[in-house]
């Protein structure tokens, strides 16, 4: 566009042109577009082959067979037969951005916030997009017994963390808290030295948040009787009353336990994160109905305690009744291949349809967010990928990506290329161009 | 008496020999053969349809359509879709860098010193590591591994096929490269020399001038009686192997800069170089023609970040496509996963613009010839070591299993995995 010329004309000529610019750019967005032809794996029901799925205000309006949906007039028309759309895939355990929690100073800081920390311009944000992920739960590290408050992101495309967030219905970014057993966070004092001292140290942290909201109720909502805010507290207690879902990182078959017996106790939701021992006491997952996110890793070992972890945890979990994800541990797996993930799931015997709700619906339901994203149903945010072919296929690529109606990843545009396949500028930070602007927003 | 004696031993020997050598035939017979051997223009043979290949005493003695290939009586037959040569992992630290990650099984790198040339690898390495049998599972039947990346000069690899009870059962080849590493990799810890890469350069070329001289000292006395020889040097010894071109000295650099290095250090000391990792190698094709140094290329699902952040998952494509020699290694992993699985590597490769021989002959054919062992192992040809790796399906993708991995005709694995 020619802007020097246009600021030059008539105001009167102007004006007419701008008002058409703005309802052409409001009619694009409640317009709805309809992805004609794919396989389309809703996850919620079955395959769906020769498929349409009209996408709306950034929500899925309809879904089905060609012959079962009705093509709103005006829509536009995506020919998308010979391509696969699936839902969006949600990594429920993620270090894209590189977001932090705690410090050196305590083995317990719930007052921290991957928020404060994530670099979303990361390029490894733009390589979750490039894999075909729309949500993240982006997590602090696992060196401490409670380093922080994660962070759930919907990739949608923004230079700034704001643009990513997800807020509960009280406006407040939504998120869980981590947590971690086992030795990576035994280490000098004041961090736990034994796995009793780490148990001890928890429980310790949560007698306190009970003791403070306690205090809580007692006051009545008298300001005068209110405790001391405390950050570190205010987050427990949201843990203590499941608005927070604590995601644990946990190895060993006897760890595991404890993360259950301490549950228990507190009456907190947990996910069981990682879970190398899982086939040793899926039994007892199972009888404890506690989800699990899982890993796969392409050899055993790394440390003493994920020695025993199995290809096969994803199908014996399934078999033994239990909610399974699957999560990259982004940059420990690589968020271009999470599909690879499930893939060697079903390798190792999980069910097709079991890893796929793995890598999708079982993730949302993990991060509480099952009501809006995670399967492709009439009224859930339009999160999804086309993909080239079988979602299980080495020869498969994501092509496109969308959040919310809105295409965020695009095999096809070579910007984004470079981050899907990498080369020469892939290990840079974004830069969001706007308005003519660089880095602008 | 003693003529008796020595008689019972030899016929004991011939006894083992013979009862071994029944072990070690085997038919095994595919839907698919990938035998991974060339033609005379070296383009790769179409695969065999159908197809035995027949092992006796654990070397290859045929391979064909099966109505071409007899198969003895009495002897042991295996059936699988497809058929590969034993995989061959071109770069790895297994048996030296073993599972747990603790410093009691960490034996990969020493840092005292940033120029060890003479640390052997054989005196490293675990035969009974749990990641050997791990990539044996799927398929790997040779490895070339030793030192890890980490010190300027960090020691020797050698060559094994992964199986026996000791290093010796083990060994095919006990002298292979010497492990050099260019970049900040290879700077020494806590302050120590090198610090930059300048020094890096100038600390090796200082080193080889030294192990000139000693070759020179070596030739003087043997030319003339009156001079004495240098006092024997382990250090020098090896250098002087790759002065001599016996042995290559494998670079590791990632960088454009490092690379850059490699490639100044090959011309200035007119030495076989190997390069290895090669992340930014894309940019110069050209000369790694020029200079005959092929590469063995990093796994191709190596991090995007640190020295890989400009790793790309087409670069093997272009390298195939630019006719440069490249084979593919699981490289150093210093966390999780402590190995890397080459077939999986070689799969996301070929997945990304390789086509399929070129990306099975990374850890094949290809791989044989780099490594110099290609009159034993990486085809299915006659008179080759009888390694073979079997396969429900196409053995690059995710859902496939490997079902058996034969080394020198013995089953050494046969649980789906």
């Amino acid at each position: 566009m020619d802007i020097p010329s246009l600021q030059r004309a008539p105001l009167l000529l102007v004006a007419p042109l701008l008002l058409i610019v703005l309802a052409l750019s409001s009619n694009l967005h409640a317009d709805s577009t309809a992805f004609i032809g794919a396989t389309i794996y809703p996850v919620s029901g079955p395959v769906i082959e020769d498929g349409v799925m009209v996408v709306r205000d950034g929500k899925i309006e309809s879904i089905g067979a060609r012959s079962d949906v009705v093509i709103p007039s005006g829509a536009t028309q995506v020919e998308s037969s010979g391509k696969t759309i699936i839902p969006g895939l949600i990594c429920t355990h993620s270090h894209i951005g590189m977001g932090g929690g705690g410090d050196g100073s305590d083995p317990i800081q719930p007052e921290c916030w991957t928020l404060d920390s994530v670099n979303v311009r990361s390029a490894s944000v733009e390589r979750a997009r490039a894999g075909g992920l729309t949500l993240v739960n982006q997590m602090p590290g696992s060196g401490h017994l409670i380093s922080g408050r994660t962070t759930y992101l919907k990739l949608r495309r923004g230079g700034k963390v704001d643009d990513l967030l997800i807020h509960d219905a009280s406006g407040w970014p939504m998120g869980g808290l981590k947590m971690a057993n086992g030795t990576n966070s035994q280490r000098a004092a004041p961090f736990p030295g034994t796995r009793a001292k780490s148990a001890a140290l928890v429980r310790g942290a949560y007698i306190k948040a009970q003791e403070y909201r306690a205090k809580i109720e007692k006051a009545a909502g008298d300001p005068e009787k209110m405790p001391e805010r405390d950050l570190k507290m205010e987050a427990l207690v949201e843990a203590l009353e499941g608005k927070r879902i604590v995601h644990h990182h946990t190895h060993r078959h006897d760890d595991i336990l404890t993360v259950l017996r301490l549950r228990d106790e507190f009456g907190f939701q947990v996910v069981l994160h990682h879970v190398s021992d899982a086939w040793k006491v899926a039994k007892e997952i199972a009888e404890a109905k506690a989800p699990c996110s899982i890993i796969v890793i392409d050899s055993p070992g790394g440390k003493l305690e994920a020695r025993d972890i199995q290809m096969e945890n994803g199908m014996i979990l399934e078999q033994a009744g239990v909610n399974v994800s699957f999560h990259t541990d982004d940059w420990i797996t690589d968020s271009r291949l999470f599909l690879r993930s499930a893939a060697l799931g079903v390798r190792a015997g999980m069910t097709r349809e079991g890893a796929l709700r793995a890598l999708t619906l079982s993730g949302a339901e993990m991060l509480g967010l099952a009501d809006r994203t995670g399967s492709l149903d009439p009224g859930k945010d339009a999160d999804f990928a086309i993909i080239s072919g079988d979602p299980f296929s080495v020869y498969t690529k994501v092509l496109e990506t969308y959040v919310e109606g809105i295409q965020v990843f695009d095999l096809s545009n070579p910007e984004h290329r470079l981050f899907a396949v990498g080369g020469r500028g892939a290990g840079e930070d974004q830069t969001y161009q706007c308005c003519g602007e660089r880095g602008g927003q | 008496m003693k003529f008796q004696f020595l008689l019972i031993i030899a016929l004991a020997a011939a006894g083992f020999s013979a009862d071994l050598a029944g072990q070690q035939s085997l038919a095994i017979r595919g839907e698919t053969i990938h035998t991974m051997a060339r033609q005379a223009d070296g383009q790769w043979m179409e695969p065999i349809e159908n197809g035995v290949v027949l092992i006796i005493d654990g070397k290859v003695t045929a391979v064909g359509v099966a109505s071409a290939v007899e198969i003895p009586d009495g002897i042991r037959v295996i059936d699988a879709a497809v058929v590969t040569p034993g995989l061959i992992d071109s770069r790895s630290v297994v048996g030296l860098a073993g599972w747990l990650n603790y410093d009691h099984d960490q034996d990969q790198l020493e840092r005292s010193s940033p120029m060890q040339p003479e640390l052997d690898a054989r005196d490293a390495y675990n035969v009974r590591e749990p990641l050997i049998a791990w990539v044996r599972s799927l398929g790997i039947t040779t490895l070339h591994t030793g030192h890890a990346p980490g010190q300027l000069i960090s020691g020797q690899t050698f060559i094994v096929k992964t199986r026996g009870d000791n290093v010796d059962q083990a060994v095919l080849k006990s002298k292979a490269m010497v492990v050099c590493t260019l970049g900040s990799s290879g700077f020494g810890s806590g302050g120590k020399s090198p610090g930059t890469r300048a020094k890096q350069m100038a600390m090796i070329r200082q080193e080889f001038i030294k192990a000139r001289s000693y070759m020179d000292k070596i030739e003087a006395a043997q030319a003339d009686e009156e001079k004495d020889p240098p006092a024997r040097d382990l250090r020098n010894e090896v250098l002087a192997e790759i002065l001599r071109g016996e042995r290559p000295l494998m670079i590791t650099a990632h960088g454009s800069v490092d690379i850059q290095n490699a490639l100044r250090l090959q011309k200035e000391l007119q030495i076989k170089v190997v390069l290895e990792g090669a992340s930014e190698c894309y940019d110069y094709f050209d000369e790694l023609k020029e200079q005959q140094i092929p590469v063995i290329i990093h796994p191709t699902m190596m991090r995007a970040s640190g020295k890989g952040q400009n790793s790309s998952m087409e670069t093997v494509a272009k390298m195939v496509a630019a006719g440069i020699p490249v084979a593919m290694g699981s490289g150093y992993e210093s966390y999780v996963p402590k190995t890397r699985v080459v077939l999986w590597e070689a799969a996301i490769a070929c997945a990304y613009g390789c086509p399929f021989n070129d990306a099975l002959g990374l850890i094949t054919a290809s791989a044989a010839e780099l490594l110099g062992i290609s009159d034993r192992v990486g085809s299915l040809e006659v008179g080759k070591d009888g390694d073979v790796a079997l396969y429900d399906g196409d053995p690059f993708e995710y859902t496939s299993h490997c079902v058996g991995t034969v080394i020198d005709g013995v089953v050494v694995s046969d649980q789906p995995r």
